[in-house]
């Protein structure tokens, strides 16, 4: 196995077609099978100097759980992922692997050759032990140590699970009534399924990790009276602060933030409306502003609550569309239109206070500034309207003030990101953070891997406290 | 984890009081902060003010008003019973200062959040005086509670079957040009539907005696996340589940705030159809 086979293509993941998927929230990616998996898992060289483990920030043994499912023995294939990454079926599929671990695959350096499906088959192995049954780790002997974690997203789990390992009481206060971050309220069903987050979670909660729901942090305790309770508090309360574009209009019915929207799509169940209570806004012409994953999202939520024309409008080109160039090519097949180089002016109005549609301006990109991207330029005179009764507002958001606020002594960086050095200390001694809220918006990996150094420096400090 | 229904009942037509267990919550709570609660899997968000709270015995009251589905499924819960998720204390405390001579109206169940903010006001050297007013007598409640917590109390019906024939505003201009028994208004706080809080805003402005109304625009998270809750107040965009819900009554823009209110009239019509059945 550890020569070259004769494929250099990975097998292509088969997905729900266009045509049906555009009317449900079922998965989209419906996973490798198990003949796939091990052939693909063949493929890999089990490269002595293994590049993909520096592109993984958790670390995981890529070379040794691929081994394991080309040997077919994916109980241990499992037991090699969840000893690093603890929600291996939510990085399988979430991931962006093309600038992660797969960017640094040898093979993908080779002429006309894919690298290794990492992702893919991450989440082949991470479902396979889901149906069969989750296995539970070590957990070493209690220190007797206590430590608070805020937030449940990606940070706040992975440093509770990695915490809980070490053997100390971990107590999550998460503000909503479901742990998991961007995870439950942001990415659709579509791309994340709710029950595999809730599976992920629980196993979280298998390692002793008691999950406190309905706890604003700054409002029901501040950090401060965490630090009476607790030996040591960590801060993974993410970057969930919706930005607006400040143009007239944005006040209008029918002028959501990606947030509101997804939030109530995802976390509240609105497709399923009125089987679930809370409702949505099906319009006939929607607007997605924004160029990111989230605009995706966003606009392919709105295909599938039955929206006849869903158009991104971004004021940059199509290379620089941030989102994941998959995630772009899904939204096309779906029937999602992209107004490029276009930037929104005001958002119009009818006389109840509804929206009836956008102006925009057309823009031209021009020479890179220092950050290397160009600064699209409007162009005058090619002011137009682009009529919709949604307006869905995706331009970013930032980190939310409410811990900050509260909490004295908490350094915080200009846009309101907290100051913490590169294992997590903040200024106030005892307190830890990482993730979206030192970050800003980043990446569910990047959000892990800050968790879990995170926890090793907690877990030092412990042993001197 | 849920939250148990200690207890449930009408306290006038449609309006009712709940007695919630929720230890921490009620260990934090101040005057002027509501919480957000989810009755079950299914449920919507929803933010209701706490009206009363104990410490002691670890529990918080609440009071609403049946309008729609979720409030008409929380009548329907009865003490023993439990709601999935109740998030909170939300919001921005009252101002609780000694200002001297405060008015506090509360229209319709505007009346119970009405009602700790007084208590404190009063405990804080105030000399508080007091409006409540309702369509007619028979859907007036806390009148006994409301007495206490204030050095006055005025009472409106619409119908004139109790108190003053008339509308709150009509006491509080009244109040304004002849200073009450003291003297001097210092300032008015007005809590009750948007119209009622337009119309008080729009009676104390010419006197110049800062006013400060508690907005209750759609909520979903409660927590600055989803900017759902968005007013305007003094030309700014402000949240109101952070940002308030107080705002300065002078400086909020009553009409959006309506309109945005209206934006689920379809849906929340739709959603009551099964229900009723
Ligand atoms: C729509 C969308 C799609 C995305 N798609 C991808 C993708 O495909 N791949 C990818 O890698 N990344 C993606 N991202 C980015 C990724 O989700 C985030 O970078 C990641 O979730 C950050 O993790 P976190 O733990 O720092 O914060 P979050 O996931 O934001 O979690 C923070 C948690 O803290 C809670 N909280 C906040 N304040 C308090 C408080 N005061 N008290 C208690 N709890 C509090 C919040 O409710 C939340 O649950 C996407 C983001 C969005 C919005
Ligand atoms: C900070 C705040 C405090 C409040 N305190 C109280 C209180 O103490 N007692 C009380 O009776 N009511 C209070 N309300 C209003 C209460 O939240 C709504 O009456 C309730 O949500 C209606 O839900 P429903 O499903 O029964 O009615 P629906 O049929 O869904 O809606 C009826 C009307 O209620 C409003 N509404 C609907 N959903 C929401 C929501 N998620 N958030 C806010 N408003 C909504 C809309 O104007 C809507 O037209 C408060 C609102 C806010 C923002
Ligand atoms: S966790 Fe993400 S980055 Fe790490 S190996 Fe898996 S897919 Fe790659
Ligand atoms: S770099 Fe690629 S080929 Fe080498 S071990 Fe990693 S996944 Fe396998
Ligand atoms: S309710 Fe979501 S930001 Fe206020």
């Amino acid at each position: 196995m550890n020569t070259e086979s004769e494929s250099k293509i990975r097998p292509e993941m088969a997905k729900q077609l266009p045509s049906e998927r555009r009317y449900n929230f079922s998965e989209v990616a419906l996973g490798y099978n198990r003949g796939e998996a091990v052939a693909e898992a063949k493929r890999c060289l089990d490269c002595k100097k293994p590049l993909c483990i520096e592109g993984c920030p958790v670390g995981v043994d890529i070379p040794l759980f691929i081994r394991q499912i080309a040997e077919e023995d994916f109980d241990a294939a499992a037991r090699t992922l969840k000893s690093t990454n603890s929600l291996p079926a939510i990085c399988g599929r979430v991931c962006p692997q093309e600038t992660q671990c797969e960017a640094v695959c040898i093979l993908g350096k080779k002429k006309d050759s894919d690298p290794i499906a990492i992702g893919g088959l991450e989440r082949f192995v991470a479902d396979y032990e889901m149906k069969k049954g989750v296995m539970i780790p070590e957990i070493l002997e209690s220190t007797g140590r206590s430590v608070a974690v805020v937030g449940a997203g990606p940070a706040g789990l992975t440093a509770a699970a990695e915490l809980a390992k070490m053997g100390h009481a971990v107590t999550i206060f998460e503000s909503l009534h479901s742990a998991g971050g961007v995870l439950v309220y942001g990415i659709p069903e579509f791309r994340l399924p709710k029950a595999i987050v809730a599976a992920e979670v629980d196993f979280i909660r298998k390692l002793g990790v008691d999950i406190c729901l309905n706890s604003v942090i700054g409002k029901i305790d501040t950090v401060d009276e965490l630090l009476e309770e607790y030996d040591a508090v960590f801060l993974g309360t993410g970057a969930g602060l919706p930005l607006f574009l400040g143009i007239d209009g944005e006040n209008l019915n029918g002028v959501y933030s990606a947030n509101e929207f997804l939030t109530r799509v995802n976390l509240m169940k609105a497709y399923l409306f009125p089987e679930f209570d809370t409702p949505i806004k099906k319009g006939s012409r929607t607007i997605v502003v924004g160029g990111g994953n989230v605009a995706m999202d966003a606009a392919r939520c709105a295909i599938r609550l039955g929206s006849e024309e869903v158009t991104i409008v971004y004021r940059r080109g199509e290379d620089e569309l941030p989102a994941r160039a998959e995630e772009v090519v899904n939204a096309k097949e779906e029937g999602v239109r992209f107004r490029l180089l276009t930037n929104p002016i005001r958002i119009l109005g009818d006389e109840n206070n509804w929206v009836t549609g956008m102006e925009c301006i057309n823009m031209e990109l021009c020479e890179p500034d220092e950050s290397g991207r160009c600064r699209p330029v409007a162009l005058s005179g090619t002011e137009h309207n682009i009529p919709a009764d949604i307006a869905i507002i995706a331009i970013g958001t930032s980190p939310n003030p409410l811990v900050p606020m509260t909490t004295p002594g908490l350094e915080t960086a200009r846009y309101g990101t907290i100051v913490a050095d590169e294992t997590g200390a903040t200024s106030k001694p005892g307190v830890f953070a990482g993730g979206d809220i030192v970050t800003g918006s980043a990446t569910v990996i990047s959000a892990m891997g800050a968790g879990k150094v995170a926890a090793r420096a907690i877990d030092e400090y412990l042993g001197r406290v | 984890m849920s939250f148990t229904i200690l207890k449930k009942h009408e306290l006038v037509p449609t309006v009712y009081l709940m007695g919630i267990a929720a230890p921490r919550v009620a260990k934090k709570a101040m005057p002027g902060q509501f919480v957000i609660l989810r009755i079950d899997e299914h449920g919507e968000r929803i933010p209701l003010t706490i009206a009363d709270f104990d410490a002691q015995t670890g529990t918080i009251t609440l009071i609403f008003q049946k309008i729609g589905k979720t409030t008409r499924q929380l009548a329907s819960l009865a003490a023993g019973g439990s709601i999935a998720d109740v998030a909170g204390p939300l919001g921005k405390p009252s101002v609780i200062e000694k200002f001297g001579t405060v008015i506090c109206v509360g229209g319709g169940v505007g009346i119970a959040p009405i009602f700790p903010i007084a208590r404190a006001l009063k405990s804080a050297g105030n000399r508080v005086i007091s409006i409540i007013g309702a369509r007619s007598a028979d859907i007036l409640f806390w009148e006994d509670r409301m007495n206490e917590a204030s050095s006055e109390l005025h009472i409106t019906t619409d119908d004139g079957t109790k108190g003053h024939h008339g509308f709150v505003t009509e006491v509080v201009q009244n109040l304004l040009e002849h200073g009450g028994h003291s003297g001097q208004i210092d300032r008015v706080i007005a809590i009750g539907p948007p119209v009622m809080m337009r119309a008080v805003a729009s009676v104390t402005k010419p006197f110049g005696v800062k006013t400060v109304v508690s907005l209750n625009p759609i909520m979903v998270d409660g927590t600055g996340m989803c900017g759902a809750c968005r007013v305007l107040v003094g030309g700014e965009t402000k949240f109101a589940c952070v940002d308030g819900p107080e705002f300065d009554a002078h400086e909020v823009d009553y009409t959006l705030l309506m309109s945005r209110l209206a934006m689920y009239l379809p849906e929340e019509k739709e959603a009551l159809e099964p229900y009723e059945h």
